[in-house]
């Protein structure tokens, strides 16, 4: 997993509430076989729409996404947070995420901010207003940065450790290498191995 | 205080325990197969990890394999991408893989314990809730997700919370003539419902348990995820290294005698206390059937289909409205009179060698009913060979019933092997979810002897019933 320290991008303003996993990726993309290429399937029913903001020339290579109260509601698919990654952003803001999907999204890297919808409603208006302007999302300070916008934002601190140091499961895990050799190391010799020795 | 089965055999595997911390568990044995395994390589791949003990890890194809014609290219081409993907990931890991056509190529399930690589005492994971089969020898065996299965190749552990544990103690010698391992696990499950067993590993004992086979055994654990548990063990007996010993991966010589001194410890202390603990009588129990959309609407095959207003606790009633009205039945209705259009012997819950033997002394000698059709799948190969080398198959074929290769077949419907819309099976599998064989497939579950009394009489039926018609029927007719 990529470390997360302070990211600086220009952003998506999504003003639509109750995004679900659905809407995120449909269903007939969770039978691919790797964890990449869902970009073209992210929010694919209202890419359809030229008008939809994602379509908009000045919003290529955003990768800061701003939406709507309860983002990633529904089925708990883990293909939601990949699409959004794969599509290029690195961090979501909302006033209010769905558990399941905030979870598989930390677990994966993908920094979700959550801030008062006053502050989202601002950041809306500066990004409509400017597609050009910047947010700063900084995980070090906690902090959100945009102009005339400085916001703190809460993340636990087991989360916040993971993230800053690009920790997945497996790379906390493997921290523990030295018990886990030495359990291996005192294995009975009788216990099943699938290749001949 | 003493120790469950289960709490020794957690014990024995944690590699670090810390205060405010799941247990980090060590895993013996990682089964994979195409469906849970791509992203999982794939996760490996990007973050340039290896897999870290490949003589613990195997792999097989199973759900996505057609079950005609597996010397031919595979139609569909999503089966075929994800069984193309688990080659090329088997190979450019260096994992073990069973292939389509391979002798050991087989449901999961089946494969690991017919190779000998399930073992008392075991930690087995797969990708695969059903994973609760290996639990049958005494091993600790749970399904995991996909981030979990990549957790498990790179690093041979998982961090994990310990679950509580329930007793399920099955009094009586002997289940009753007639009775069968699945017709028990079903009534277990009607018993405490689908949620009775979460986040709990059941150990099923008692004298009626001790006198079972292993096929039994692992047909009544393969199920234990149906009553919502966690895992299901058996405390490993002389039953259990009887059928070990000497196959392909058991341990031989001095590694033998010392695994078998330490499979004779894994019991559960006298002293041990279970959080919970349910009991069930062996005399009162029936062949069982569902007659609803989930494992635990089942009833025994003499009782009719129950009136949801029978029932007490409103989301019941309202499961029960539903799943009547899904399976196309009427309250009051008598099992028996249930007809069906399709009967499936196979799965890991029933389509191993034991199985197939029953199926076949029922149906042997008679004609499966007018309109009829069955699917005979075995779990494996392996088992498939095995009878024909018994002549099973031509039993199958001369009453009327297809045989075919290995593979999951119509327990789930991922191949060729579907119910159409509104056609109903007597499966021996361990879903009866709407849809779960096919779109708009009505399942009854049913144990291997019911399902093949079921295909010569045409209607949900036990072998007792098929005497019964012979004796009205005159010979020759
Ligand atoms: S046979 Fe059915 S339950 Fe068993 S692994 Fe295959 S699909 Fe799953």
């Amino acid at each position: 997993m990529e470390a997360f320290t302070t990211h600086t991008g220009r952003a998506v303003p999504l003003r639509r509430s109750n995004v679900d996993t659905d809407q995120i990726i449909p269903a007939h993309w969770l039978k691919k076989v790797t964890r990449d290429g869902f970009e073209d399937g992210l929010f694919e029913a209202w890419r359809k729409d030229p008008e939809f903001i994602l379509n908009k020339e000045e919003r290529v290579g955003a990768t800061v996404l701003v939406a709507g109260p309860d983002f990633g509601t529904g089925s708990s698919r883990e293909h939601a947070v990949w699409a959004l990654q794969n599509y290029g952003f690195k961090t979501v803001i909302s006033s209010r995420f769905a558990d399941i999907f905030r979870g598989n999204s930390l677990k994966n890297g993908l920094l979700t901010v959550v801030l008062d919808q006053k502050v989202v409603d601002a950041l809306w208006e500066l990004t409509e207003q400017d597609p050009t302007a910047e947010i700063t999302v900084d995980l070090r300070e906690r902090q959100v940065l945009a102009e005339g916008i400085t916001a703190d934002f809460e993340l636990d601190e087991n989360a916040r450790w993971r993230l800053l140091n690009g920790l997945d499961d497996i790379s906390i895990t493997l921290q523990n290498e030295g018990d886990i050799a030495a359990y291996e190391a005192d294995r009975p010799a009788y216990k099943p191995r699938t290749v001949q020795v | 205080m003493g120790r469950t089965l289960a709490e020794k055999v957690w014990d024995d595997h944690v590699v670090r325990r810390a205060e405010g911390e799941p247990d980090l568990l060590y895993i013996d044995l990682h089964l994979l197969h195409e469906v849970t395994s791509p992203q999982a390589f794939d996760g490996l791949r990007k973050s340039g990890r290896q897999v870290r003990r490949l003589d613990l890890t195997i792999a097989t194809e199973d759900h996505n394999t057609p079950t005609l014609d597996i010397d031919k290219p595979i139609a569909d081409p999503v089966s075929r991408a994800q069984l193309e993907t688990l080659r090329k990931n088997c190979a450019d890991f260096g994992v073990r893989l069973h292939s389509l056509g391979d002798v050991e190529q087989g449901v999961v399930h089946v494969v690991g314990p017919q190779l000998g690589l399930t073992q008392p005492g075991t930690t087995v994971v797969c990708g695969d809730s059903h994973t609760s089969t290996h639990g049958a020898f005494g091993a600790l065996a749970f399904g995991i997700g996909t981030s979990q299965v990549e957790h498990v190749l790179a690093t041979q552990t998982l961090p994990l919370a310990r679950p509580k544990t329930m007793a399920i103690t099955v009094e009586g010698d002997e289940l009753p003539e007639g009775v069968t391992a699945k017709d028990l696990i079903l009534a277990i499950i009607a018993r405490i419902g689908t949620g009775g067993g979460q986040g709990y590993i059941l150990e099923y004992r008692g004298p009626a348990i001790e006198k079972l086979s292993m096929e039994a055994r692992m047909t009544i654990c393969n199920m234990s995820i149906e009553a919502g548990a966690r895992a299901g063990m058996i405390a490993p007996d002389e039953t259990t290294f009887e059928y070990i010993k000497g196959r392909d991966h058991a341990p031989k010589g001095e590694d033998w005698d010392a695994a078998v001194a330490y499979w004779k410890t894994l019991k559960t202390d006298e002293d041990a206390e279970f959080d919970a603990e349910v009991v069930i009588k062996a005399e009162e129990l029936a062949p069982f059937v569902t007659w609803g959309t989930n494992p635990g609407q089942g009833a025994p095959l003499s009782a009719s289909v129950p009136d949801p207003a029978s029932y007490e606790d409103a989301s019941e009633r309202l499961a029960a409205e539903k799943a009547l009205e899904y399976m196309g039945l009427e309250a009051g209705q008598p099992l028996r009179d249930i007809k069906v259009d399709t009967v499936f012997v196979g799965s890991c819950t029933n389509g191993r060698i034991e199985d197939l033997r029953a199926a076949a002394a029922i149906v042997e000698g008679r004609k499966i009913a007018d309109g009829v059709r069955m699917l005979v799948v075995p779990g494996s190969a392996r088992v498939g060979l095995q009878a024909v080398s018994e002549g099973l198959d031509k039993v199958f074929k001369e009453a009327g019933a297809e045989w075919r290769h290995a593979g999951c077949s119509m327990c789930l419907g991922m191949n060729p092997d579907q119910l159409a819309p509104g056609e109903r099976s007597a499966s021996t599998s361990n879903r009866n979810f709407e849809g779960r064989q096919g779109k708009g497939g009505r399942t009854h579950l049913v144990s291997p002897q019911v399902a093949a009394a079921t295909a010569v009489l045409g209607h949900l039926a036990s072998p007792a019933d098929l005497s019964e018609a012979d004796a009205r029927t005159p010979a020759g007719v």
